[in-house]
């Protein structure tokens, strides 16, 4: 029987085959290390007297605490800024790279690995991230792993891991005019919930999925935990292999041909079996935002706030009451007269160039909304800097916009940059969850299209309706 | 890490679903360092509503928490978990979890027991009627004991092996420290590594 793309990654990786219910020990070909979930793991090592097994397997950089202003001078916070010195120590003491602010290979770290060339198809790879997921883009099976795991990677450079069922999200048909791979990713969630990939492996395919770039499918392979996939993938293809052509860490000469050659093998057979299978037509999508306060509770830009009588399951019914409670939304507004104060365009979701691109070509030559602020944070210090050598920092700080440098920033709100008590924002992140952006700040999901729109007219919109 | 074997204390109806590891403990408690201390940050934004679960004895002093669908979605943090633990519950009872909440949950000690939604609306009436009632969850035996009522529950096999017996998984992993080395020496030589370090200059 043929196998599917990730249980051909997964063979390749099996130390030990689990047996009598036990899982396979599988071998990480690369861990990323941010500040946040990696003291107490390197605290672990110390106190059991383990060494990191493969400091050369192990990349780190700082990027969820990081300021985006002033970001040379010591960190303002102290708590932040012990939690980065105690990264910068962990690293110097266990023999393991760091990109540190300042550096120009400093950034998301979902951003900083495809970029360096060192996320590759067919590897695994962990970090203490939910968001590790974006690596799948490549082939890779990527997924987001807890401050134990991290510890016994570190250790080990293994991990033990259950098998997930396989499920395929059939994406067919052409994008309509203005729809991007936020829109279509938004969409799913809203029609599977935050739950539906629970227990499964996600791979992306289809025209769509084909005809997407590599940014592009990197934002679909982001937000595949926001409906609860351990990880989501899409088949490697001459676009993939282009993309990773002379990166710092790509491979050379004969080497390269070796890795095109068994990157080329890395798709699903045609007579592979899923568990499940969703099918999507991109044709009918439109540009989708969310109104609630879990990234399944979204509706097209076009659409009202849904009542939560329109909601048949009880469960979804109370989650929705106190969402529009916590929203301080009424039932019925169009989503396009909803007035917002800030607009964050940035995280490992959207910061890449191609947003950037996209929301600068939107606003050119236009004036910021009077009474909104909106932050550009791009999602590395070398996006920062291409962009700037394209011009887009002068776009974005002559329509008003405050031109930051890199780092989660407002997506998690762990930095300085968040909401206030009350304040709305349109955000191209992630996740919408109460008091995610700062505390009682309340986040509307959108694509860089909507957000740059958005951000000219102080009311959710689109570009085509400037 | 401790053994669970049997527990018995007072559960805790939290009548939410999708309840997020942003919710559990939002992301200003992460920055700290240490692994203990947490209980604090546990479900603090809604700590400040007085009629908050957890402001109502006798469900403060709760050791099992009934939950709503899709407990532990979003983040890996596993500082959930150790909100979790730090303020004294052992186990969460709810009908789907995020599935790194529950890889988590079994690192670090925490029972998540997998039950059908109709248990839980029965474990919260039930809570709900009775408040202080006490609950006995047995991992032997994969049993929710309330009252005169037993409920089955789920469990991976292997989580439950190793909780029963309080084991270390990375000792566990370091039995196999030949295959892994084996495994490596045969590991194909374009796979890259981060050091030494290239950059695009």
């Amino acid at each position: 029987m043929g196998r599917t793309l990730s249980e051909k990654v997964w063979d390749d990786h099996v130390v030990v085959e689990g047996r009598d219910g036990e899982p396979d020990l599988l071998y990480i070909d690369l861990q990323l290390c941010h500040e946040v979930t990696s003291p107490q793991a390197f605290d672990g090592l110390r106190l059991a007297g383990r060494k990191v097994r493969r400091p050369d397997l192990t990349l780190a950089t700082e990027d969820h605490n990081t300021p985006t202003l002033n970001i040379l001078s010591p960190i303002e916070d102290p708590v932040s800024r012990l939690q980065v010195d105690t990264l910068r120590k962990n690293a110097a003491e266990f023999g393991i790279r760091i990109h540190s602010l300042g550096d120009k290979d400093q950034g998301v770290v979902h951003v900083v690995g495809p970029q360096l060339g060192i996320t590759q198809p067919g590897m695994t790879i962990v970090c203490g991230d939910s968001h590790t997921s974006t690596h799948g883009a490549f082939g890779a099976l990527a997924f987001g792993i807890g401050t134990s795991e991290v510890e016994h990677v570190l250790a080990t450079q293994t991990l033990p891991q259950g098998k997930p069922k396989k499920m395929a999200v059939t994406v067919t048909g052409a994008l309509p005019e203005g729809v991007t791979a936020k829109d279509l990713i938004l969409t799913h969630i809203s029609r599977i919930g935050t739950g539906g990939g629970a227990g499964y492996i996600a791979e992306y395919r289809g025209d769509t999925i084909e005809n997407l770039s590599i940014e592009g499918r990197m934002t679909i392979c982001n937000m595949s935990i926001e409906w609860g996939a351990r990880a989501g993938m899409v088949a490697p293809d001459a676009k993939t292999f282009e993309y990773l052509k002379g990166r710092p860490h790509a491979p050379v000469g004969e080497e390269w041909d070796k890795a095109v050659a068994y990157w080329s093998t890395l798709k699903s057979d045609p007579d592979a079996v899923f568990d499940k299978e969703v099918v999507i037509d991109a044709t009918t999508l439109t540009p989708f935002v969310t109104w609630g306060t879990n990234p399944g509770q979204g509706v097209g830009l076009g659409g009202t706030v849904p009542s939560p009588s329109d909601f048949t399951d009880p469960v979804e019914r109370a989650a929705a009451e106190r969402a529009l409670t916590y929203m301080d939304l009424e039932p019925g507004t169009k989503m396009r007269d909803i007035k917002v104060n800030t607009v964050f365009l940035g995280s490992c979701t959207n910061g890449r160039l191609e947003d950037l691109r996209l929301a600068a070509e939107v606003l050119q030559g236009k004036r910021i909304a009077d009474g909104v602020r909106m932050l550009v944070v791009p999602g590395s210090a070398r996006v920062r800097l291409q962009a700037m050598a394209e011009g887009l920092d002068k776009v974005f700080t002559e329509f008003g916009a405050e031109w930051r440098e890199a780092g989660c920033s407002m997506c998690l709100g762990m930095n300085p940059d968040t909401l206030s008590p009350g304040e709305r924002s349109a955000s191209t992140s992630n996740r919408n969850f109460e008091g995610r952006q700062g505390k009682g700040g309340r986040t509307h999901l959108v694509s860089p299209a909507v957000a740059a729109a958005t951000a000219v007219t102080g009311t959710l919109s689109d570009p085509s309706d400037l | 890490m401790e053994k669970f074997t049997t527990h018995t204390g007072i559960g805790t109806p939290l009548r939410r679903s999708n309840v997020d590891t942003d919710q559990i403990i939002p992301a200003v408690y992460l920055k700290r360092v240490t692994r203990t201390g947490f209980e604090d940050g546990l479900f603090s934004a809604w700590r400040n509503d007085p009629s908050f679960v957890l402001n109502t004895p006798p469900y403060d002093k709760g050791t099992i928490l009934v939950a709503g669908s899709d407990f532990g979605t979003g983040s890996s943090r596993e500082h959930a978990v150790w909100a979790l633990m730090d303020y004294g519950f052992r186990v969460v009872i709810s009908s789907r979890f995020g599935d790194i909440f529950k890889g988590n949950s079994g690192k670090a000690g925490l029972v998540t027991a997998i039950v059908p939604e109709e248990t839980v609306e029965a474990l919260w009436v039930a809570l709900e009627e009775q408040p202080g009632l006490e609950l006995t969850v047995d991992l032997e035996g994969r049993t929710i004991t309330a009252g005169d009522k037993v409920y089955d529950f789920a469990i991976d096999d292997y989580t439950r092996y190793r909780l029963l017996n309080g084991l270390d998984d990375i000792s566990l992993t370091l039995r196999h420290a030949d295959e892994i080395s084996a495994f490596e020496a045969a590991r194909p030589s374009f796979k890259p590594a981060a050091l030494p370090a290239h950059t695009a200059g």
